[in-house]
């Protein structure tokens, strides 16, 4: 662990895969500025990776102050280890007193194992993150202005905030998806600092036979609009209604857990806790009933509409626009309404 | 000589099942008030390990770190066929974070390993720690990562196949969120391991009526008879159980002092009853609620 460092910057690990930056840590950016500018200290950026000099450019023009450099041929895959040899000589070098991480599979990944060599706290798959004090509840003594760090526990059923007021730096890893995507400002001016980290094959002990990557299907994330089916389409071909309309409004096409379980549509189109969080123009939640888990996906959407059979069904209570009926009967109405407008 | 595999399993309340009244008063969870099950996953972890053993030959323990109820995570994992169960319970551990939960796993690892707090596991080319990708009350995946930290292992997490155990060497493929990859590593290793990567196998009816009588010393009462678990033990029917003290951990790292997170505020999610905007599902309904949507470009 590193002493608390008031002065200390506030990083963003930047997730690169083959040379290109992952989405999520440019979606932290927006974020990171956010509590840097609300604790006066720099923004910045850690990359890692093998001939990845070229995107550094791409995060000061996301909002980084600072872009950390290690270019070494060594971190060309990703591997535990050595990633995570980086940051903790990187966090020791530098005391940092905050450090994000995506919530990906590689974030996921490292981010335990960077916290557990540096003995210092983690909280996994932040949705907010803020600045704010925390009293100790026996002693009652104010530590001020730590990470208050936000997250679903219990299946979504709770929200719980997290702080670690001693041993830090602090660090969360943080949902894909719940951060806007900052715009890209060419203008923007940031300082570009080279480093380098001793590593050997040592820290390489996974030897990658094979690798296959799986183009998603869709992308939720980037959609404006979204038509969601839930157990409540009743069937697969049913729910071929859903895509009907998804494919009217130009939109995408999403489901709850349950659906996805019935074999209605395939898992990229998840939308919840355990699926992907999304934040569109107009979500329609159609058989959906609307329990927690699925909340959490969708809360965002700037307008929700449900269709639901059942009128007490709870996805109600959040929507914006309500229909109760049969969705064999209104998602065909409503398709000859939106034609009807075009 | 087979392989050693440790399965790491964790009870936990179905959150399923999660209400208001199943929080305390602090903001901690009353584990009390729910009913508490084997960790999905790590039920997939368990599976993993005994079809290890069928393959290639060797010994499953399964170790479980908690309050004296989590023996039924044990007794549940000896019916589908683990060969030792071991509890790990001590009020010093209560209140845990990930990192101290993952500290006091890695001393028990250690123990079974036969390496004290600051051996070496390096020469131990038979050994395989599993666990399950997350556990469902907190969906952190945090302790396996640090457990396989602490211990200086290679870790592996997303197992979704095992292909190959071959010259103390493991091939197996792994979810890498966009895709797969197939890997290889020397042992010994931890796997992190998901629900697609098996089907977990029923308890077996003979070995239940076997071990549902398996106890460990802390569920006969504060003095247990010395006569009573001398027959238990005979019949193999004695869960092990340890303390701190017993797997040579440190309490300084345990519990609320080994714990660098704290919770600062805990709230029940309630949906908020907001008034929306019922529509008739008639036609002239719904296109009143398209021509809404479009003069406040949400569409068209």
């Amino acid at each position: 662990m590193i002493e608390v460092n008031r002065d200390g910057e506030v990083w963003v690990f930047a997730e690169q895969r083959e040379g290109k930056l992952s989405e999520v840590p440019l979606e932290l950016m927006s974020k990171g500025r956010e509590l840097a500018d609300t604790l006066s200290v720099k923004l910045a950026a850690v990359l890692g990776g093998a001939a990845v000099q070229k995107l550094a450019p791409e995060l000061v023009a996301h909002g980084a102050d600072k872009v950390y450099v290690v270019d070494d041929s060594l971190l060309g895959e990703y591997q535990t280890p050595s990633y995570a040899k980086m940051l903790c000589e990187l966090i020791g070098k530098h005391q940092p007193q905050i450090v994000l991480y995506g919530a990906t599979a590689i974030g996921r990944d490292l981010a335990p194992r960077v916290a557990s060599v540096l003995k210092a706290g983690l909280t996994a798959d932040c949705t907010d993150l803020q600045i704010g004090n925390y009293t100790e509840p026996k002693s009652k003594e104010v530590h001020k202005d730590l990470l208050l760090q936000i997250r679903p526990a219990f299946g979504g059923n709770i929200i719980a905030t997290i702080v670690n007021f001693d041993r830090w730096p602090q660090m969360a890893t943080v949902r894909e998806g719940v951060m806007p995507l900052p715009e890209r400002n060419g203008k923007l001016k940031g300082e570009i600092i080279t480093e380098s980290v001793m590593l050997s094959e040592r820290d390489l002990p996974l030897k990658v036979l094979d690798r296959h990557r799986t183009e998603k299907k869709i992308n939720l994330k980037a959609s404006r609009i979204i038509v969601s089916g839930g157990a409540g389409v009743g069937s697969k071909e049913n729910f071929k209604l859903i895509w009907k309309l998804a494919n009217c409004l130009g939109g995408a096409v999403g489901a709850s857990r349950a659906a996805v379980d019935l074999g209605y549509v395939d898992h990229d189109h998840q939308v919840g806790q355990t699926g992907t969080t999304v934040r569109p123009a107009l979500y329609i939640a159609v058989g959906i009933s609307g329990a927690v888990q699925h909340y959490a996906g969708m809360s965002e959407a700037a307008k929700i509409l449900a269709i639901n059979s059942d009128p007490e069904a709870p996805i109600f209570q959040f929507a914006h626009y309500g229909i109760v009926g049969d969705l064999n009967d209104v998602v065909p109405k409503l398709i000859k309404a939106i034609r009807v407008k075009n | 000589m087979g392989y050693e595999c440790v399965v790491l399993a964790k009870q936990v309340p179905d959150t399923k099942l999660v209400t208001g009244e199943a929080m305390n008063a602090d903001g901690t969870v009353n584990r009390a008030a729910l009913p508490a099950i084997f960790n999905p996953e790590d039920l997939n972890a368990l599976e993993l390990a005994l079809s290890i053993r069928e393959r290639y030959g060797g010994r499953v323990t399964v170790a479980t770190m908690g309050l004296p109820k989590a023996c039924d995570v044990l007794r549940e994992a000896l019916y589908r066929g683990a060969d030792r169960a071991i509890l790990l319970t001590d009020r010093r551990a209560a209140a845990s974070d990930t990192l101290a939960t993952s500290y006091i796993l890695n001393c028990v690892v250690r123990k079974l390993a036969g390496v004290g707090p600051k051996g070496d596991l390096s020469g131990k080319d038979n050994l395989l720690i599993l666990c399950g990708r997350q556990a469902i009350d907190g969906d952190t995946a945090q302790v396996g990562p640090q457990i396989a930290e602490k211990l200086g292992m290679t870790q592996i997490t997303y197992v979704e196949e095992l292909q190959e155990l071959k010259n103390r060497g493991i091939t197996v493929r792994r979810s890498t969120g966009d895709g797969w990859e197939t890997v290889q590593a020397k042992l010994p290793v931890l796997l992190t391991v998901m629900e697609t990567a098996n089907e977990p196998r029923p308890a077996g009816a003979r070995r239940m009526m076997k071990y549902k009588k398996a106890r460990a010393a802390v569920e006969l009462g504060k003095e247990p008879d010395p006569v009573r678990l001398q027959e238990l033990e005979d019949k193999g029917l004695l869960i092990e159980q340890w303390d701190l003290d017993e797997v040579e951990a440190d309490p300084g790292w345990c519990g609320k002092d080994g714990s660098p997170t704290k919770v600062h505020r805990i709230q029940s999610v309630v949906l908020t009853t907001s008034e929306h905007k019922q529509i008739e599902p008639s036609g002239e309904g719904l296109r009143g609620l398209v021509r809404e949507l479009i003069e406040d470009h949400t569409i068209g």
